[in-house]
């Protein structure tokens, strides 16, 4: 058995080099902005430059706006599917998986072809309503997750008994939606939400091709136009995603699974 | 007896109530079915019907044919040869990672933090892992200044490029190897340490257990993951664009263009164009979703 | 020679000693087993016999040999686990094949021991099917196979039937012993069901806390117990603390009544107290004259039916006794409450050793 713990070491050595190595050039890369020492210069210039501020307020109005269509979404037909509906469960669960297989590049082109100015639904038309599409596109790559998380959310608490003890107890659908199934499942909403915005700060493609002003495509320009600036915007991204996952670790450990 | 009639009746209410209810549940699933429909479904069979169409809206093959045209082939070849590349490096770097934290008998706290790094890392795709790439290995990058000055070892004089075939596969491994890593973990757990010791007492040497026990076991999951990697890797696109621009011609950039510009002069072809890609990773993951039904089948 | 030795084992983790001073002589084609609670050891001392862990201190020797540094495929030993471990992606067939297999044992060699190996499990039929096509009681049995199929010259049995429903594990369990005796190969048991333990073995090690409780053969451990453990774990046990009148007639005062042990009371100073065992079977509810045999007076609290066996307590002031007696159709068992006089003899009364605690 000491051979392996050898290999294991080494495989774990190899691992780490490969996956620290381009973080820390990335950060050295980032200070190398003033000719000759080591400083935070470009940072400065992108934390002050308007447009990084406004792309990334854009990109997290975006963010929070799927969280909440996802979630509006998600949860009631993950509720009715599993308590009352089990037999669209396949259906549901292969429309969940399809953005994972259909590249996103292939639906937002879908979407310019049949939404745009001349179609039945012109939603490519304004700027607003440009706006809503996207949020619709950031939906649906969200949705594989936020399915997930909300239905073994739902899993976990016995939604059954619930909604049982609340109709005997005089509440209607809507009672019961809001004040009882939401509730109890905000934790596995907050964990697919923070994957979501992880998600959607970083995203691209769909940005891009709808002509909306996201973090995306800005980290784009920049990295066509400058240097040392890409290498900072790097290092944010790459905390951002942390902070995301780390908040899901610490939200996915509610006091009832701590129990576990 | 009475008792019977009685639940009887008790029953015929429920069932009556169960349809009524199913109704109302059917309102509330709509929302989410509508959006599915408008949003996803709506838009890309729009585009498949749209590959077996001409400009005039003529049912034709021809988009299909055209695909094979050299530009597009090559393009095609290109993504195919990346995906494959990065999927099974991916899955072979990924296996031994993961085989180290699962089983590697190493201190506790090594295989939750694989685990969270993996989680971070397997997001951390797109625009900045290309500049984090160009960070380390571009011309200017840190490694490839070390290397120079340490070892006197200029790795572009070799020819390598970060802006290349072998740069794009090298930097997607990035993601691809945590991908693995998480995927491959659950199923390693599912190797139960009892099948290890019973092939040991019976006189097996640890060649033995991984060529008739453990491998057998693992393979639908080892190739089905390898097989997700490879659809992951061809419908990558933000990294590949923020990393060599549109110079290198892979499936997605040609889309791209296509989207913006319709450099291919023919709407039509890229719609094929769209297709073929949806063939190619829909195809993948069905053989993906195949092979894990196969290896939970023997890990019930 | 004994065929399996274990001298003074002792396995330690850092200053914990989960197994200590364990020694035993084991003769060829016996069945020994090992009893005691979950965390008594037995199990680390199985595996310490497998060669799946590393003895602290100690020697294995089988057939005179020293097997301690042995690793587990180089013992010749085998060994049926718990949870069954058939491998999944084999079939019956190949999975008791696959020790041969592994042996590099000519082709119709294999053929011919798997086929004989499944005639003895009973299973003849079975050898395509895959595990998960089997019950729990059969892939037991498969397992059993595949660990003699090799010719192993120790058979190890780590709790192999806890997992399995109650009926199935009363029929596999003369199974496995009837395989063992007709092959007569040397097997250690491990099992926290004294029931198994009682019915299966040659003798029984009881365990507890990493130490040898008592070895003997199953009468032995049952009616003789040597601590105030043994005594009740083996079998349901009525324990009573009382007051020693005189050592020397080996007279006890529990409850304000006086009893008498059959001896005289080791190392027993008057008003000393100590704790006396009596099993439920050696009560019964008077019906004569007391003779030598000792009585008591007290009421029924509680009666269990428990089929052919009834199962009757008795309270006195602080104490109650169970009592066992046979159902009798023409006899119903006596109402709460009422006041009864029960009686044993005074052979049956057992004084556990000094410093039992109650």
């Amino acid at each position: 058995m000491k051979q392996s713990r050898f290999g294991a070491w080494l495989a774990i050595a190899i691992g780490t080099v490969y996956f620290v190595l381009p973080l820390i050039a990335t950060f050295e890369f980032s200070l190398r902005l003033r000719r000759g020492e080591y400083s935070f210069d470009a940072y400065a210039i992108v934390l002050g430059d308007p447009r990084f501020q406004e792309s990334f307020l854009y990109s997290t109005i975006q963010a929070v706006a799927t969280i909440i269509v996802g979630a509006l979404l998600v949860v009631p037909t993950a509720y009715f599917i599993r308590l009352r509906l089990p037999r669209l469960r396949p259906i549901v669960e292969f429309i969940t998986l399809l953005p994972l297989v259909i590249p996103a590049i292939v639906i937002v082109f879908g979407y310019l072809r049949l939404y745009n100015s001349s179609s039945w639904l012109p939603l490519t038309a304004t700027t607003r309503t440009s706006d809503l599409l996207l949020t619709f596109s950031y939906v649906v790559l969200a949705l594989p997750y936020m399915y997930r998380a909300v239905d073994t959310g739902l899993r976990a608490i016995d939604v059954r008994t619930l909604t049982e003890a609340a109709e005997n107890l005089g509440a209607g659908w809507t009672t019961i939606m809001f004040k009882v199934i939401f509730p109890n499942v905000k934790v596995a909403i907050l964990s697919g939400a923070f994957l979501t915005f992880a998600i959607v700060i970083g995203e691209f493609t769909m940005a891009s091709l709808l002509d909306r002003p996201a973090f995306g495509p800005y980290l784009q320009l920049i990295g066509a136009n400058r240097a040392y600036e890409p290498s900072a915007l790097a290092i944010i991204a790459f905390i951002v995603t942390w902070a995301c996952m780390g908040l899901i670790n610490l939200f996915g450990r509610t006091p009832a699974m701590a129990k576990r | 007896m009475a008792q019977e009639a009685e639940l009887g009746s008790d029953r015929a209410v429920l069932v009556r109530f169960r349809i009524g209810q199913s109704g109302w549940a059917m309102v509330g699933v709509a929302p989410f079915l509508v959006f599915a429909l408008m949003f996803l479904v709506l838009p890309t069979m729009y585009l498949i019907v749209g590959a077996f169409r001409d400009g005039e809206g003529n049912f034709t093959l021809n988009n299909l044919g055209d695909l094979f045209q050299p530009s597009i082939r090559s393009a095609y070849w290109i993504s195919i040869k990346v995906s494959v590349a990065s999927a099974i490096g991916g899955a072979v770097i990924g296996f031994f990672l993961a085989y180290a934290g699962v089983m590697g008998s190493l201190p506790n706290w090594i295989r939750p933090t694989l685990m969270t790094f993996c989680g971070v890392a397997s997001n951390f795709a797109g625009l900045p892992l290309a500049f984090a790439f160009l960070a380390t290995l571009g011309r200017t990058g840190l490694v490839t200044a070390l290397l120079i000055k340490y070892f006197d070892f200029n790795i572009y004089s070799t020819g390598f490029n970060l802006l290349s075939f072998w740069g794009l596969a090298l930097t997607y491994l990035y993601f691809q190897i945590p991908l693995m890593v998480l995927i491959l973990a659950p199923a390693l757990d599912g190797l139960k340490r009892e099948w290890r010791e019973a092939s040991a007492i019976l006189g097996a040497n640890s060649f033995h257990y991984w060529r008739y026990v453990a491998l057998p076991i693992l393979w639908p999951s080892l190739l089905g993951t390898t097989i997700l990697l490879f659809a992951n890797a061809f419908g990558a696109i933000a990294t590949a664009y923020g990393l060599t621009g549109s110079s290198l011609n892979i499936v997605t950039i040609l889309l791209y263009a296509q989207i913006r510009g319709d450099v291919l002069h023919n709407q039509n072809l890229g719609y094929a164009l769209a297709l073929g890609m949806i063939l190619i990773t829909g195809l993948s993951n069905a053989v993906y979703i195949w092979l894990r039904g196969r290896s939970e089948r023997w890990l019930r | 020679m004994a065929f399996l030795e274990i001298k003074n084992l002792r396995k330690a983790y850092g200053a914990n000693n989960v197994v200590e001073n364990f020694d035993l002589a084991v003769q060829q084609g016996e069945f020994v087993s090992f009893l005691g609670p979950s965390g008594c050891g037995k199990t680390t001392t199985l595996r310490m016999v497998a060669g799946f862990e590393t003895p602290t201190a100690g020697n294995i020797l089988i057939n005179g040999k020293d097997v301690t540094n042995l690793r587990p495929n180089q013992r010749n030993v085998g060994m049926v686990f718990q949870a069954y471990a058939l491998f999944p992606n084999m079939t019956v067939e190949e999975n008791v094949a696959f020790g041969l297999k592994v042996a590099k044992r000519p082709a119709d060699e294999i053929k011919s021991r798997v086929a004989e190996m499944l005639a003895l499990i009973k299973l003849p039929q079975m050898g395509a099917r895959y595990p998960y096509q089997l019950s729990g009681g059969q892939q037991q049995r498969v397992a059993l196979a595949r660990a003699l199929a090799i010719k192993p010259q120790v058979l190890l049995l780590d709790e192999p039937l806890s997992a399995l429903d109650a009926k199935i594990r009363v029929s596999l369990r003369e199974e496995i012993r009837h395989v063992q005796r007709s092959l007569g190969i040397t097997t250690i048991y491990v099992t926290h069901d004294q029931e198994e333990a009682l019915s299966m073995s040659d003798r029984i090690v009881v365990m507890s806390e990493g130490r040898m409780e008592q070895v003997g053969a199953p009468f032995e451990i049952y009616n003789y117990p040597r601590t105030r453990f043994v005594a009740s774990f083996v079998g349901t046990l009525n324990i009573l603390r009382g007051k020693v009148v005189d050592g020397a007639t080996g007279r006890i005062e529990i409850d304000g009544q006086q009893i008498s042990a059959a001896k005289a009371i080791p190392d027993a100073q008057p008003g000393q107290i100590r704790s006396v065992a009596l099993r439920p079977e050696a009560v019964t509810l008077r019906n004569g004259a007391a003779g030598s045999a000792n009585q008591m007076r007290g009421a029924i609290e509680e009666v269990h039916f428990l089929g052919a066996v009834v199962r009757i307590r008795v309270r006195f002031k602080e104490h109650a006794i169970s009592l066992d007696t046979f159902n009798n159709p023409s006899a119903p068992p006596p109402p709460r409450g009422e006041p009864v006089t029960v009686q044993f003899g005074r052979e049956d009364l057992l004084v556990l050793e000094a410093g039992e605690s109650a």
